[in-house]
């Protein structure tokens, strides 16, 4: 096609002003010819709406008469809160029953011929615009905003530094040491607990291929005193054994103990823990981005969004034989921000 | 009766001593607006958010948004003695201990999905259909920023609870929130009072749900609605329908019924799903602790897309020469691009009406087709979204159909670049089709079925002729003119201001409008029907005249 008839077509053409068409004639619908059907429709309505009432006062005897931890056991679709389930049938059913019947009213004993309205520009008409412009014009003439250059400087200088004090006041809304962040639980020293047991761990009591969630011992007096579980999380660690010889590195000579690693179970993406690991490729994949770290190989990161290695803590027995720190993390657990360097 | 229409008589009366309450009625009583399934979209977002609000209120009544930590004692037997944030456990009790708690809960969770899925598909209505033309740029401005603010105010609501799946989420937030360049970690600190998570997150956080959002939606559906009203509603085009004016069914009554009894339709809907479907169960899921996690964490879904580019990103960051960490494997997906992609579709309507050049008010819906580089925009956007919300649950896919996790993955990372260009293709070329066929029906009418064998041996099909109501959807098409690059120099030699702007649009012009099918002219309307009345109908109509059987008449109709 060439652009020369596109355009004259486009110019020459009315921008649908006139229907093309005119409305097809109107079709009377069942109820308008018959009033048989328009006394049954008007049942129909009626109907509904009674029985939109009537499911209210059931509710209502759901809701005095049905215990809220009583249950129902619908077989297939296993066991329910017997209360919740009938409270919600019955005013759902309550509410929807004035909806439909409102429809089907409009639908079928309301008028149903379109009618038609025309549209006006939207624009105001030229004498409202210029009127507008001369108000706003003597408007500005009678405050001297023009020629009083030092009270419109100065007011506007006012104006934009007016806010200064709402922005000031978000300053306190938290604290701006982020050292913080490089700072965990963990020192030399500290024993290895067991997650929800608390107990100390031996290296016996890992098997190679386990991998267990541990903190650090006062991990919950911190936490009771400070009121917070920031502590818990930066110090979650987890505990995998392995063979020696199946270690290929590691972030520090010897940070292992006798084939026992332990890493920060917190994600180098974003923070999710993780505790998917698989045995034989020794794996770690966390469940909500898939970043995938390789525990026999310095926690480095093989697949996905994670760009940081799992930090290492280096780890030891004490004299008692129990697993402990040898060190804290030599490096921010967690994701990275931009201050970690 | 009577009574009824005397005493609301009265009563405006009265009203009206203080008020022009009689002159706004009159204005707008038998107001029209048009009718079609399409634009119940709308309504229904609109109810959601008064069932939002509604059940809202209610919740707020047990709710306690607090972080301190307490020992659950409640009826939930399998969490008894368990430390948790008193958010949570507030919220097991109005769950468990509060007759119809759980049921106002689970309402407002399933308003909430639908609010924002009603949401994304009138937004696919008004975009594919061209509604947001002027004058109605604005109304698409608010629009889509409801849909961010709304985003916003979903996933602040399901953060609440502080259960462990949505606990997950905020750690996710945090960490995306700590990898913007410069000032994220000090963002962080301040919106979590410190270190993630503090004891200031939830309480803050619900004043954010409750009062600041709602407040701003109320506005912004307030303006949206009176923009509607002042605008009038666009309509179909159709026999009767025209550019000037607006053909439908007046506001009292048939829309106070319909609309009204819509409402109910919805929350009746509503609070059936709430007592019939279970939807965010947090008891099972325990109370939030930082180090643990439930596998196959999914959020809702309309955050999907969201983790789902979260998942694809390659692992790229930096350290540059000062020791700052730039982390675009978070930064990047977590805002560049929302920022992107919302800064795209707020600016859609001003890029098109640049390039088309056109002033004039549209009130009458454009087709699909006839715009089919827009169309092929919008689903390209739809298959790029698509992808996305599908790797958000690529853990979840990769389980059901036993793949690999990592495969699925790369095939994402493949496919964001070349599904959405492909698709826009194919949707341009069958866009593109259909105006063919809208042509051909116009010109020659349908086709038939029916194979004819003339008495010479020429085989034709019977073409059938469109109705005026057909006649009059595919006329409205409107064929837009290619905007012609301008010449470098005018006669003077003086250089065309803004030339390489003027280029680019008439480059634009071609790629939008250079392939479309004109609609036939009214001549050749007429020429095509004489043509083919000369041709064959004549033939037919003597066969049929001498009263002689149609000879070899194949087809779907012959027997």
């Amino acid at each position: 096609m060439s652009e020369k008839t596109s355009t004259e077509l486009a110019t020459a053409e009315h921008h649908g002003e006139e229907p093309l068409f005119p409305l097809p004639p109107h079709r009377h619908r069942l109820t308008d010819t018959d009033p048989r059907a328009a006394r049954r429709a008007e049942r129909q309505v009626a109907t509904m709406f009674v029985l939109s009432a009537l499911l209210v006062v059931a509710f209502v005897a759901v809701y005095v008469g049905v215990d809220v931890r009583s249950t129902l056991n619908l077989g297939p679709f296993g066991v329910v809160n017997a209360s919740n389930l009938l409270l919600g049938l019955t005013m759902g059913g309550a509410i929807l029953l004035i909806g439909i019947g409102a429809i089907h009213w409009a639908k079928k004993l309301m008028s149903d011929e379109e009618i038609v309205d025309e549209r006006h520009p939207l624009g105001s008409p030229k004498e409202d615009q210029d009127a507008a412009l001369e108000a706003f014009q003597t408007g500005v003439a009678e405050s001297g905003f023009v020629e009083r250059k030092i009270v419109r400087r100065s007011l506007i200088g006012a104006l934009l530094l007016f806010p200064v004090p709402l922005i000031v006041f978000l300053k306190d809304m938290g604290p701006t040491d982020v050292n913080v962040l490089r700072e965990t639980l963990w020192k030399k020293g500290d024993r290895i607990l067991v997650d929800i047991t608390l107990q100390p761990l031996r290296p016996e009591d890992l098997n190679v291929g386990t991998l267990v969630s541990a903190s650090p011992e006062g991990l919950n007096e911190v936490q009771e005193l400070e009121h917070t579980q920031n502590a818990r999380a930066k110090a979650s660690i987890i505990l995998v054994r392995m063979k020696p010889e199946e270690i290929r590195s590691q972030q520090g000579d010897n940070w292992d103990y006798q084939g026992i690693l332990a890493f920060s179970k917190i994600c180098t993406h974003v923070g999710c823990p993780i505790a998917l690991y698989q045995q034989r490729t020794h794996h770690l994949l966390c469940p909500c981005h898939q970043s995938t770290f390789d525990l026999s190989d310095s926690g480095n990161v093989v697949f996905g969004p994670a760009a940081r290695q799992m930090p290492q803590l280096p780890i030891t027995v004490d004299e008692e034989g129990y697993l402990v720190a040898a060190d804290g993390f030599q490096q921010p657990v967690g994701p990275s921000f931009w201050e970690r360097g | 009766m009577s009574v009824i229409v005397k005493e609301a008589g009265r009563a405006i009366s009265r009203a009206d001593e203080r008020a022009p309450i009689s002159s706004l009625l009159k204005a707008n009583l038998r107001k029209v607006f048009p009718d079609h399934w399409s634009f119940m979209l709308g309504e229904i977002a609109l109810y959601s958010f008064i069932i939002l609000l509604l059940t809202g209120v209610y919740l707020t009544i047990w709710f306690k948004p607090s972080m301190t930590e307490v020992v659950y004692n409640g009826s939930y037997a399998p969490l008894v003695g368990i430390k948790m944030s008193e958010a949570y456990a507030s919220a097991l009790d109005l769950s468990f201990d509060v007759r119809g708690g759980l049921l106002l809960r689970q309402i407002h969770h399933w308003a909430a999905l639908f609010f924002m899925a009603a949401m994304v598909v009138h937004m696919f209505r008004i975009f594919f259909t061209g509604a947001f033309r002027k004058p109605r740029e604005l109304n698409w401005v608010i629009g889509g920023s409801m849909f961010l603010i709304v985003l916003l105010e979903g996933f602040a609501g399901y953060s609440l609870p502080d259960d462990l799946l949505s606990g997950v989420g905020v750690r996710i937030v945090a960490g995306i929130i700590e990898a913007v360049p410069i000032v994220g970690t000090y963002l962080m600190f301040f919106i979590f009072g410190g270190q993630f998570p503090g004891n200031d997150f939830i309480p803050r956080l619900y004043t954010f749900h409750v009062l600041l959002v709602p407040g701003i939606l109320l506005a912004l559906i307030g303006l949206h609605l009176i923009l509607i009203f002042y605008h009038k509603h666009t309509q179909y085009p159709g026999p009767g329908r025209s550019n000037t004016n607006v053909v439908g069914f007046p506001l009292f009554p048939v829309y106070v019924a319909k609309a009204g009894g819509f409402f109910f339709v919805v929350f009746g809907v509503t609070a059936l799903m709430g007592g019939l479907v279970s939807i965010n169960p947090i008891w099972a899921y325990g109370p939030y602790v930082p180090d643990q996690v439930t596998a196959g964490s999914q959020p809702d879904w309309y955050i999907g897309f969201l983790d789902g580019m979260l998942r694809a990103m390659p692992n790229w960051e930096w350290e540059d020469f000062l020791g700052r960490t730039w982390s675009w494997n978070i930064f990047i997906p977590g805002a560049v691009m929302p920022g992107i992609l919302v800064g795209l579709l707020l600016a859609y309507p001003f890029i098109e009406a640049w390039v088309t050049g056109d002033k004039r008010e549209h009130h009458l819906l454009e087709r699909p087709r006839n715009n089919p580089t827009r169309t092929g925009i919008g689903v390209a956007a739809i298959v790029f979204y698509g992808i996305l919300v599908i790797n958000g649950a690529n853990d979840l896919i990769a389980i059901t159909f036993n793949l690999s996790i990592n495969q699925l993955i790369w095939f994402t990372r493949i496919a964001i670049f070349i599904a959405p260009p492909l698709a826009f293709l194919a949707t341009r070329r069958f866009c593109l089709g259909l105006q063919r066929r809208d042509r051909e029906k116009l010109l020659h009418g349908r086709e038939s079925g029916q194979i004819l064998r003339l008495p010479h041996g020429e085989f034709i099909e019977i073409h059938t002729p469109i109705s005026d109501d057909e006649k009059a959807v595919i006329l409205s098409k409107e064929d837009y003119p290619v905007v012609a690059a301008p010449p470098a120099t005018d006669e003077n030699g003086v250089r065309t201001p803004g030339l390489r702007a003027k280029r680019w649009r008439a480059r634009l012009s071609r790629a939008y409008f250079g392939d479309n099918i004109q609609k036939p002219t009214p001549a050749e309307i007429e020429a095509a029907a004489h043509h083919s009345h000369e041709e064959h109908d004549h033939e037919v109509e003597e066969l049929h005249a001498g009263g002689k059987e149609v000879p070899a008449v194949l087809g779907p109709d012959s027997h």
